[in-house]
């Protein structure tokens, strides 16, 4: 007899419970290692203060009315949830504040492609601590915990948020045409992006040049020199940023698992300045990502720069199973 | 509930896996291989095969509407696709890297010719019935330009419907716009235009970026930006 579960819902029997199980424990003990005390938080919160952290509900996609018709909401992450607990639970706790979890979270997904609507997330969240140091502390996590996950060829990605849109505002591209290219970028539509920047009108063939050539500038530290060399203000705004985190990376001996990305965004509006990806060769997914939300934590009411990631844990378990059958030789 | 769906083969340091459609853009997605030095007589040949390497690269060869979920999956670096197959299924996350020029064709909304069914059914019904092999573009551009169509999905010969009865119009891709003439039928309002896309998978994008940059210069169309 078979009894339906949702899709994008699954059991876990317990061969597979106890590789999770594995895997979970290897990042915790490392954010523990690293100063970072675990937390928990409800799984369901008043859609209000998802609100507060984002005005899409960050993506929340399971809304329901509670007995006495409280608007509540199914948390799509942790980051806000955190941001919340800072500001309520530890108001006068000493920054910088480290936190770590490992939880479930749910979103919307499209049919018969394989997403999960409930999926587990381990993270750290740095709260108080800000750009190039914090930024590069929980990269080092980061690492230190793929390591831990068996994905040593694990790769970082590492952009800033903020790079493009200041670009467009210093080049006086207005809001209307500003937003149309920006969405040709977030949907990672070259042609279309080409597009949108034709239709700017009095754009310099410099400043085409650049619009045009920064979202694909990717790799290591020599990018950013290439990035210098087309000049702006914004431009060298931002690749100072990263060239301070990387230089930061590069005193804690991480910086070969970082690979720059001037064409990386992210869609969580709260992203301010870094923004983080991670890749594995053996998986066609990103794992996880994450960056700093320095305006966050002023949502709610308390003013702290932070930075923080998460990971996909069930994506990690399916890229340590394909990297151990690689190691034995098996690759397809 | 198998988790396989996310899982590719992996796949670095042998060749960049590229995805190519069979179908309308097949003849000029050879000529381009071959521009760029790829010996493409083996997949001219009445083989079977769906997998060859040539000039460095491993082609696998399929339906254009699978090339988006091989390249998101990651069981390809990079594919060649329509426009149109892209516009239909916007929720992959894959790269849309370079124009490629070829396979030139309209998304147009057609009906039957000096016929007036279409504004009629508008008028008195509110509506139009539309027969479609693109319901998300349809459904979309009817949204769009705020008005409401009852969208009818075929997977055949859409041309077919609005000569019996199935709708009074349709949604479909035009090259030449013979085949709608032939069947009595007349383009009403265009839709989109598309060409065949280079798209690539993100995670190859990054981690491959040397390579797959290289491949997007050699392939683009008169080195023109």
């Amino acid at each position: 007899m078979t009894h339906r579960i949702p899709p994008g819902t699954r059991d876990v029997l317990p061969a597979e419970m106890r590789e999770l199980r594995r895997m979970q424990g290897a990042l915790a003990e490392v954010f523990e290692r690293f100063g970072y005390g675990e937390v928990a938080t409800p799984t369901i919160e008043y859609a209000e203060a998802l609100r507060r952290g984002d005005e899409r509900y960050a993506n929340a996609a399971y809304r329901f009315f509670d007995e006495r018709g409280e608007l509540l909401a199914m948390r799509s992450d942790m980051t806000i949830p955190i941001a919340r607990l800072v500001a309520t639970r530890m108001p006068d706790v000493e920054p910088p504040i480290r936190l770590s979890y490992v939880a479930n979270a749910f979103r919307a997904v499209n049919p018969q492609r394989g997403q999960m609507r409930e999926f587990t997330q381990a993270g750290v969240e740095l709260i108080g601590a800000p750009a190039p140091e914090g930024t590069a502390e929980v990269i080092e996590v980061l690492s230190a915990a793929l390591d831990a996950a068996g994905l040593t060829r694990a790769v970082v990605g590492l952009g800033d948020a903020d790079l493009y849109r200041q670009l467009l505002a210093e080049l006086g591209v207005t809001v209307d045409a500003g937003n149309r290219i920006l969405d040709r970028l977030a949907a990672h539509d070259l042609p279309g992006l080409e597009l949108a920047v034709d239709e700017v009108e009095d754009l310099s063939a410099e400043a085409r040049a650049t619009l045009l050539a920064l979202p694909a500038m990717r790799g290591g530290p020599e990018v950013l020199d290439r990035a210098t060399e087309l000049g702006g203000e914004a431009v060298e705004r931002a690749t100072g940023r990263l060239r301070a985190t990387y230089e930061s990376l590069a005193a804690r001996g991480v910086a070969e698992r970082v690979r720059l990305d001037l064409g990386l965004l992210r869609d969580l509006g709260y992203y301010t300045g870094a923004i983080l990806e991670v890749y594995d060769p053996a998986l066609g997914h990103i794992l996880g990502g994450g960056g700093r939300y320095d305006s966050l934590l002023g949502r709610f009411g308390r003013e702290l720069p932070a930075v923080g990631f998460a990971l996909y844990v069930e994506r990690l378990h399916v890229a340590q199973a394909e990297e151990e059958r690689q190691g034995r030789g098996e690759a397809g | 509930m198998p988790r396989v769906v996310e899982v590719t083969r992996a796949r670095e340091g042998g060749p960049l896996k590229l995805a190519l459609p069979r179908g309308a853009l097949w003849p000029e997605t050879l000529d381009a291989l071959d521009r760029i030095g790829v010996d493409t007589a083996e997949l001219r040949s009445d083989s079977r095969a769906l997998v060859f390497e040539s000039g460095g690269l491993s082609l696998v060869t399929m339906r254009p509407s699978d090339v988006p979920t091989y390249v998101e999956a990651g069981a390809a670096d990079l594919g060649i696709t329509g426009k149109d197959v892209l516009l239909e299924q916007p929720e992959r996350i894959v790269y849309e890297v370079l124009d490629l020029r070829y396979g030139a064709c309209r998304m147009v909304l057609a009906g039957r010719t000096g016929d007036t069914a279409l504004d009629e059914d508008e008028r008195r019904l509110g509506g139009m019935r539309i027969a479609t092999k693109y319901p998300r573009i349809a459904e979309r551009h009817f949204e769009e330009t705020g008005r409401r169509a009852e969208v009818i999905e075929v997977k055949g010969s859409v041309e077919l419907a609005p000569l019996s009865g199935l709708a009074d119009g349709i949604v479909d891709l035009v090259a030449t716009g013979r085949t709608l003439a032939e069947n009595g039928l007349e383009v009403r309002e265009e839709i989109a235009t598309s060409t065949a896309r280079l798209i690539a998978n993100r995670v190859s994008h990054k981690l491959r970026a040397a390579e797959v940059d290289d491949l997007v210069e050699r392939l683009r169309p008169g080195g023109v930006k």
